[in-house]
């Protein structure tokens, strides 16, 4: 006779949703995930717990609670700073990766990237990934300041984050064409040929800005190097910290602008 | 001093006379005051003290309202004097979900988007450097063929310092300079036109440069003579 068994065996399903409401309960989980975060145990639902979702989270450091309905809207902002922003993430990923096979001499750079691009797990795509990701870059910013533009984002208060934005936009250009020289091929000393040649072209002190850009009186290896750093440390440090201010000054001046 | 209006003054007079009818059961025994069982035991803590003395002597007090608290009207002040509301009440919705949700499927599609793309086209890596080998044309990345077209129209100061720096310092001016404060596009429509003007302008000298210059950055049709452009 089969034993009728009051408890019978948990089905795996049971399992799994008891050792899951475990891992919630657990101090670690809690320590990590605070009050209103989705991922915490019994989370509803509630217009308490959307606020806290935010204002509980290191999201508070860029989103205000509640933001303008309009503002949510696609066809208002059409992403293109928040994209811009994402797009430098991704660079900046894809970009690491890209420094742990690349030295910035003239003898190794190119036969480097040639390397990485032959014999390295991914090398090839995330290249591409970097390369295609910086033209979209200095799209999505230019086309973004042309929104901002047609909606006279730009007028009082928020001037100043429309001038923030011109040094932004400065400084993307200046993060692409200093990559630009990194492979190390044909294309990349005659591009930056042509382009630093016009700089010699200012006035006054035009001369003396070429070379110490260049390091010396022609491209060559030391050019290589400080666009190397200018590249991979110097601007990324100087573009966060304007993109700091610039996301700072979007909610202090009373966050998106409009509705037209 | 401000006037105090008929019904607030009857509503005093009335709490008044419901306070000191010593028939009012409830001023005695009200459900908002401390619990005797607390009271005890404050007391018996030793520093029952003050608060034995800061209980009602002698019944409550001229004045308490219905709960046994004393209740004293200090002003009346109209509301429409000191109460402007300046700012209009504005429409907002909750960051998560309605933005975040947004970003995250935005942020999802640019990286796929971007996966797929360099899946399937490979950026170029030409021949290594060679000084001695100048390729003809040489061209400068795409947003500054601009720039390298002007160069075959002005003296180079012009065409690369003087315009672009014009060009730059134009743009950083812009929000000083335009005084019209309507964000309505029927109002701008000098500013839109020529900011659409200006990019097309400029547009058009970045497709030249791009398509149309071919060796010796001479004019060419890119379909009678092929392309002259890398990213
Ligand atoms: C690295 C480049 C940039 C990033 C990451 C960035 C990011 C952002 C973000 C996320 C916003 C919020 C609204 C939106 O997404 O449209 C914003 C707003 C704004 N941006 Fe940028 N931006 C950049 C470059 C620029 C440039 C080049 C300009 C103009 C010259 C500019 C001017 C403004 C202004 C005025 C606003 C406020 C717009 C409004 O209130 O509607 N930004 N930016």
């Amino acid at each position: 006779m089969a034993k009728v068994l009051d408890n019978p065996r948990p089905t795996l399903k049971e399992r799994a949703a008891k050792i899951g409401a475990q891992i919630q309960g657990s101090q670690a989980w809690n320590s990590i995930f605070r009050p209103g975060s989705i991922f915490r145990k019994g989370y509803t639902d509630s217009p308490r717990n959307r606020s806290y979702v935010i204002m509980n989270s290191v999201l508070y450091h860029l989103h205000p609670v509640k933001v303008k309905r309009h503002a949510v809207k696609v066809s208002y902002t059409l992403c293109l700073g928040g994209l811009s922003f994402f797009v430098f993430i991704l660079l900046t990923v894809t970009g690491i990766f890209l420094m742990f096979f690349y030295r910035p001499t003239g003898a190794n750079a190119w036969q480097d990237i040639q390397t990485l691009q032959t014999s390295v797990t991914f090398g090839l795509l995330i290249r591409n990934m970097h390369r295609w990701g910086a033209h979209i870059m200095v799209l999505t910013v230019f086309l973004h300041m042309a929104r901002v533009f047609y909606h006279g984002a730009y007028k009082p208060p928020r001037e100043f984050n429309w001038v923030i934005g011109v040094i932004l936009l400065t400084l993307t250009l200046l993060l692409s064409f200093t990559g630009y020289l990194l492979p190390w091929d044909q294309l990349a000393l005659w591009a930056v040929t042509v382009g630093t040649n016009m700089m010699g072209y200012t006035p006054v002190f035009g001369s003396q800005v070429r070379f110490v850009l260049l390091g010396g009186v022609e491209i060559g290896s030391e050019t290589l190097l400080r666009w190397y750093v200018l590249h991979v440390l110097m601007l990324p440090f100087v573009i966060v910290i304007f993109m700091a201010i610039h996301f700072w000054r979007v909610r202090k001046d009373g966050g998106i602008s409009g509705p037209l | 001093m401000t006037e105090i209006p008929e019904h607030l003054l009857k509503r005093a007079q009335a709490a008044r006379d419901k306070a000191a009818s010593p028939s009012d059961a409830s001023a005695s025994e009200g459900g908002d005051r401390i619990p005797d069982a607390l009271l005890d035991r404050t007391k018996a803590s030793g520093a029952g003290a003050a608060v034995v003395a800061a209980a009602p002597a002698g019944g409550v007090p001229v004045g308490a309202g219905p709960g046994g608290h004393t209740q004293r009207l200090l002003t009346v002040v109209k509301s429409g004097s000191i109460q402007e509301a300046k700012a209009a009440p504005v429409d907002k919705v909750h960051t998560w979900p309605h933005l975040l949700a947004v970003e995250f499927v935005a942020g999802l599609a640019l990286t796929a988007f971007l996966f797929v793309f360099s899946w399937v086209v490979n950026a170029p890596l030409l021949q290594a450097a060679d000084f001695n080998n100048t390729p003809n044309p040489s061209k400068a990345p795409w947003y500054f063929l601009g720039l390298q077209e002007l160069l075959t129209m002005f003296h180079p100061m012009i065409a690369g310092v003087t315009l672009p720096g014009m060009g730059l310092v134009a743009l950083i001016l812009a929000p000083y300079l335009d005084r019209n404060a309507s964000n309505k596009p029927e109002d701008r429509k000098f500013m839109t036109s020529m900011m659409t003007m200006f990019l097309i302008f400029w547009a058009v000298l970045t497709i030249i440069g791009s398509f149309f210059r071919g060796p010796g950055f001479n004019f060419t049709f890119p379909w009678r003579d092929g392309i002259f452009f890398e990213l």
